[in-house]
């Protein structure tokens, strides 16, 4: 009895979460515009979309703005981490968690607003950033992405054996050799995941792109977002099947390694 | 002597460095960027928001005027905000946007709870995977989950063509470019926000209490209400405020699914901005948001929650 009420609620549920992306995949391949009439199998949408170049260079502009906005912020999400958890309590500490966990809740509009209000600001007194090029949205990004990354490598800072870190250091390593030899590669998986959710985040960001990007910076979400405004088009459909693509791969990818890894783990012992 | 101050002056200078070397020197960039980048743009806000809309680039005026003779002038103006509270407008947007999140918030609980019951209910294996696919539409961009429903709902969208097909109406049904719309649309994109907390607290129920309501002769309704929910608490309490922060301050998916009129605060900041350009009012509105929704929300729970989720979902990968 339990088992069938739940079984129909797991069913319904993910027929939720999943038909709806689904359906956009399967009108991908539609060859008529208009999802009323399906006129056959086609990849027109995907030609369309990969001669598009006004696609092609958002495409570009938004993996470069994610690759550096990942990577900064998880060398600055690491730092707030080993502050936080291994750092003896200091003055402002509290404050300092604060501040770093703040923008999780600060809604998307008003960090956009402010920061290109800092921006414009900036380029009045320091003529930087000027014109706000990418640079703006690659800052306005890590300061997004920087508090979900502190607490992602916070998490399993925080998990993981300390004695390992503390036998280290009795043995006479500096407290540098012990970072970079003991408790990197321990929290390395926490650090890819990091990221990956900070290129994710960047990646898929429209509203604060739109406010401090320049003119020669539009990232792919903000092309995306002008074209949502004008209702369904297959181009559209195409995108997101490809973007499904890659997530799925990865994630399968992901999967295998993490499933070889415990299995290799599990032998060992 | 001056030899003297030079070797003082690098002496301190040198214990300065050692001071500030290592632990000090990890703690400076973190907090720098924040203070730059977070805290810095607030106050920038808070001063536009008090000063006046001018025709101007940039279209405000300065509130700090340094005039001669020694007078420092500052000009705060407070007409900003009388007028969010005054024009019917913005009290609207406010009002609007606090019934959308709700309802938004209430439904995915709705949604949520039984999710996370079956979740934990079920074995360990199909669990991790049940999660996982959980946490999958949430690294699909965000705009094509928008774009899913905008497909569905419009006029010439799945469903109703597929009614007008097989001849239950004969025009298409107004389902898109309303709040309903708007609420499908959050309720979707942030429902797993709220499942994670209260899997997590879910979870954590011994089942041998639930086993021993029904020995006792509980009917499964007494059960769920006098022993799950109480469990569940703060779990229901994270989800909620994981799902309603967001959902108020919410830009993309009103202005995407819920037509013209339903203006909520985070359009009306777009809007105030871009194509008023009325930076004072944009920015006025921002604080009023912060502070009157935002900050009480937050200071009502512990950060904690949020963390909880993270972690969670950092093993769910």
């Amino acid at each position: 009895m339990r088992i069938r009420w739940s079984n129909i609620v797991l069913f319904f549920g993910y027929l939720f979460l999943y038909l709806p992306l689904f359906l956009v995949v399967i009108y991908s391949f539609n060859e008529s515009r208009f999802i009323s009439i399906w006129s056959g199998f086609s990849l027109k949408w995907y030609k369309a979309l990969v001669s598009n170049p006004i696609i092609l260079r958002a495409t570009f502009t938004s993996l470069k703005v994610a690759s550096i906005t990942a990577t900064i912020s998880i060398v600055l999400g690491t730092i707030a981490a080993i502050v936080i958890t291994r750092f003896r309590r200091f003055r402002g500490k509290t404050a300092f968690v604060g501040a770093i966990t703040a923008p999780l809740v600060m809604p998307e509009v008003v960090m956009g607003l402010s920061l290109l209000m800092l921006f414009i600001g900036m380029e009045k007194f320091f003529e930087w950033p000027t014109g706000r090029g990418s640079t703006s949205v690659i800052i306005a990004h890590i300061t997004l992405t920087l508090s979900y990354v502190t607490m992602l490598v916070q998490a399993r800072l925080q998990d993981f054996d300390r004695s390992l870190e503390e036998a280290a250091l009795d043995l006479g390593a500096s407290p540098t050799k012990v970072f970079f030899v003991i408790t990197l590669p321990i929290i390395f998986p926490a650090i890819v995941s990091g990221w990956l959710l900070a290129f994710a985040l960047s990646l898929d960001d429209v509203v604060i792109a739109s406010f401090v990007a320049g003119p020669g910076a539009t990232t792919l979400p903000m092309v995306v977002f002008s074209s949502l405004r004008f209702g369904i088009s297959p181009e559209i459909n195409a995108l997101a099947a490809i973007l499904i693509a890659v997530l799925t791969v990865g994630v399968v990818i992901t999967a295998i390694l993490l499933y070889r890894k415990k299995n290799t783990t599990n032998n060992l012992y | 002597m001056v030899y003297r101050f030079e070797e003082i002056a690098i002496g301190w200078l040198h214990s300065f460095v050692k001071n500030i070397t290592g632990k000090r020197l990890l703690l400076i960039f973190p907090s720098l960027w924040i203070f730059l980048f977070f805290i810095c743009p607030c106050f920038i806000l808070l001063k536009i928001s008090l000063a006046e809309s001018v025709v101007a680039s940039p279209p405000y005026s300065d509130i700090v005027d340094w005039i001669s003779n020694w007078v420092l002038q500052i000009r705060l103006n407070l007409g900003n905000y009388f007028m969010l509270f005054t024009d019917e407008m913005y009290l609207r947007g406010f009002v609007i946007s606090i019934i959308i999140a709700t309802a938004s918030t209430v439904c995915c609980l709705l949604i949520g709870f039984p999710m996370a019951l079956a979740i934990a209910r079920s074995s360990e294996k199909v669990r991790n995977i049940l999660l996982m696919l959980i946490v999958l539409p949430f690294w699909t961009s965000f705009l094509i989950r928008v774009y899913a429903w905008i497909m569905l709902l419009s006029p010439s969208g799945i469903i109703n063509n597929l009614l007008i097909k097989y001849q239950l109406i004969e025009s298409p049904l107004p389902l898109i470019n309303n709040s309903y719309a708007a609420c499908i649309g959050i309720i979707y994109a942030y429902l797993p926000f709220m499942i994670f907390p209260l899997y997590n607290a879910v979870e954590k129920i011994d089942y041998s209490i639930i086993e021993a309501a029904y020995d006792l002769g509980s009917t499964p309704f007494k059960t769920f209400f006098s022993i799950v929910v109480p469990l569940a608490t703060p779990g229901i309490y994270a989800g909620s405020i994981l799902v309603f922060v967001p959902a108020i301050g919410e830009f993309v998916i009103p202005e995407l699914l819920g037509g013209a009129q339903t203006l909520t605060i985070g359009r009306l900041v777009w809007n105030e901005f871009f194509w008023n350009l009325s930076w004072p009012t944009a920015a006025a509105l921002s604080i009023v948001l912060l502070t009157v929704i935002v900050l009480p929300v937050m200071m009502s729970q512990k950060r904690k929650e949020i963390r909880f989720l993270m972690k969670d979902g950092q093993n769910a990968h």
